[in-house]
């Protein structure tokens, strides 16, 4: 299972990228075998300042839906539009071409209630 | 958990493996899509060993039958299979199964793993005849092997002619090194090929030789969430989702099922020739999405007023249209081909079609 030791994570299995006061968010690598194939990112808060926590998005499996949420407070700055018409990337590339939206926090210092590679990998057994 | 006699092999290939109705199965091996994809284009093989097998013998095995399914075993030769369902004597459906004419007093019913034990109730319950029934269940394994390639794969384990074999017909032999092997053109794919019968201990004898005779097929191992998703594409029912205890043959367009011949003095017989006359207040629907979105179970379908006119029983991405298809039950009057209606997905309202299955 690769787990990059680079990037941060949360128990909602999203992987953080964190430059300055900007993060870039995606699915980690088990997170996007759980799903199985990915049919449809969507993400409509482009612009949007949301809350930790809060639903920026869903994505959707053939089999299943689920929710992406917000792993710091931000302001919603980009969305990645080639998952429009390839949301495979998520499948094939969880941490470079499947990123979905890049954040400008609001207050880093939420970053470090994030979990390290480490962290995670142990959440996921 | 029990495990089917191709649990090993599954956790050799890497399968996601999941509990289902009391089994350890294999929901996926290397993606929906492409597991989706090679059926329809070439062959793939469903481990089933989970769904239950009764045999029904003796003198009264006809008289039994006849009476607790609702299609016509009158019309069933020696080496012939049929859809039916058991009635539950309130105009709802037991479980949905296969019956397979094997001699002249003996017959096999095929039923959903999740239903087994139900099923196995219902028809002592409902033996007041004294057929001899037998719970073969644990005893016996099976495969499907299906897509275009499915025949020639096998063909090159038997010597028996596979292509004489009629769509719903079967014949036992001697296929892959097994013996008495049931060889069934049927399956739950649209895709073609063939269901096999076999005790567990041929099972992995069996799985190898498969294996090996569709290499040059590329043949894959494929799981049950494509099951599900290529039986959808068909717009066959499954039972828990778009057939239960609740709907009627008749509402779930199994009509063709259900025969009131003379002859046939099923149960439920009175209650669903009456709805057949007068007509059903809901009927089982296949919609495809016209907006972009995936139908799933329980969303609600709404008219362009938004009153709920329906719920969705069964829904997901079709991997050949690329697009979202489902069904579920709509008010009678609002469930002609053609309509349009709308599923709420989540907060949105999407726009779908009513269409004829299958969808491909």
């Amino acid at each position: 299972m690769n787990i990059p030791e680079n990037l941060k994570y949360t128990k909602d299995h999203e992987w953080i990228l964190v430059e300055g006061d900007v993060v870039t968010v995606g699915i980690t690598e088990f997170a996007q075998g759980e799903l199985g194939d990915i049919v449809f990112v969507e993400i409509e808060t482009e612009g949007e300042d949301l809350d930790k926590e809060e639903v920026f998005g869903t994505i959707e499996a053939v089999k299943t839906v689920s929710d992406l949420y917000m792993p710091v407070k931000g302001k919603v700055l980009e969305v990645n539009d080639d998952l429009e018409d390839q949301p495979e990337l998520v499948n094939k590339e969880p941490y470079e071409g499947g990123w979905m939206v890049k954040i400008q926090a609001e207050d880093v210092a939420e970053f470090d209630a994030l979990l390290t590679a480490e962290q995670y990998k142990e959440l996921i057994g | 958990m029990k495990k089917t006699a191709f649990n090993s092999i599954h956790h050799s290939l890497n399968a996601k493996m999941v509990p289902f109705a009391g089994y350890e199965m294999p929901i996926e091996y290397t993606g929906i899509n492409d597991e989706h994809m090679q059926v329809r284009n070439n062959v793939g093989v469903f481990d089933v060993s989970h769904m239950g097998e009764f045999w029904v013998k003796g003198p009264n095995a006809f008289e039994f039958i006849q009476r607790v399914t609702s299609n016509d075993v009158g019309k069933l030769s020696i080496g012939k299979a049929q859809y039916s369902c058991f009635p539950n004597g309130q105009g709802g459906i037991v479980d949905d199964l296969l019956v397979y004419k094997y001699e002249e007093e003996k017959y096999l019913l095929v039923v959903n793993a999740s239903n087994i034990e139900k099923d196995w109730n219902w028809c002592i319950e409902n033996n007041t005849m004294h057929a001899e029934l037998e719970n073969a269940s644990d005893e016996i394994s099976q495969l499907a092997i299906q897509g275009p390639k499915a025949i020639e794969t096998l063909q090159k384990l038997t010597d028996i002619n596979l292509s004489e074999i009629p769509y719903y017909s079967f014949v036992t032999g001697k296929i892959g090194g097994v013996n008495d092997v049931i060889i069934s053109n049927t399956g739950y794919t649209g895709a073609g090929g063939f269901e096999l019968y076999i005790y567990n201990k041929d099972a992995t004898t069996l799985w190898e030789s498969i294996f090996k005779a569709g290499a040059e097929y590329d043949i894959k191992p494929i799981g049950l969430a494509a099951r599900d998703t290529l039986r959808l594409e068909m717009g066959f029912c499954l039972y828990g989702n778009d057939i239960n205890d609740t709907t009627s043959p008749i509402e779930a367009g199994l009509g063709w099922i259900t025969k009131f011949t003379d002859s046939n003095d099923f149960i439920d017989r009175e209650a669903l020739l009456s709805q057949k006359e007068n007509g059903v207040t809901r009927r089982l629907r296949a919609f495809k999405m016209i907006n972009r979105g995936i139908p799933r179970k329980d969303y609600e379908i709404v008219d362009n007023e938004d009153n709920v006119i329906g719920h969705v029983t069964s829904g997901t991405q079709s991997p050949v249209l690329k697009s979202g298809i489902g069904m579920g039950y709509v008010k009678t009057d609002q469930a002609k081909f053609g309509t349009e209606i709308f599923i709420k997905v989540r907060n949105r309202k999407l726009k779908a079609e009513i269409v004829k299955a299958p969808f491909i």
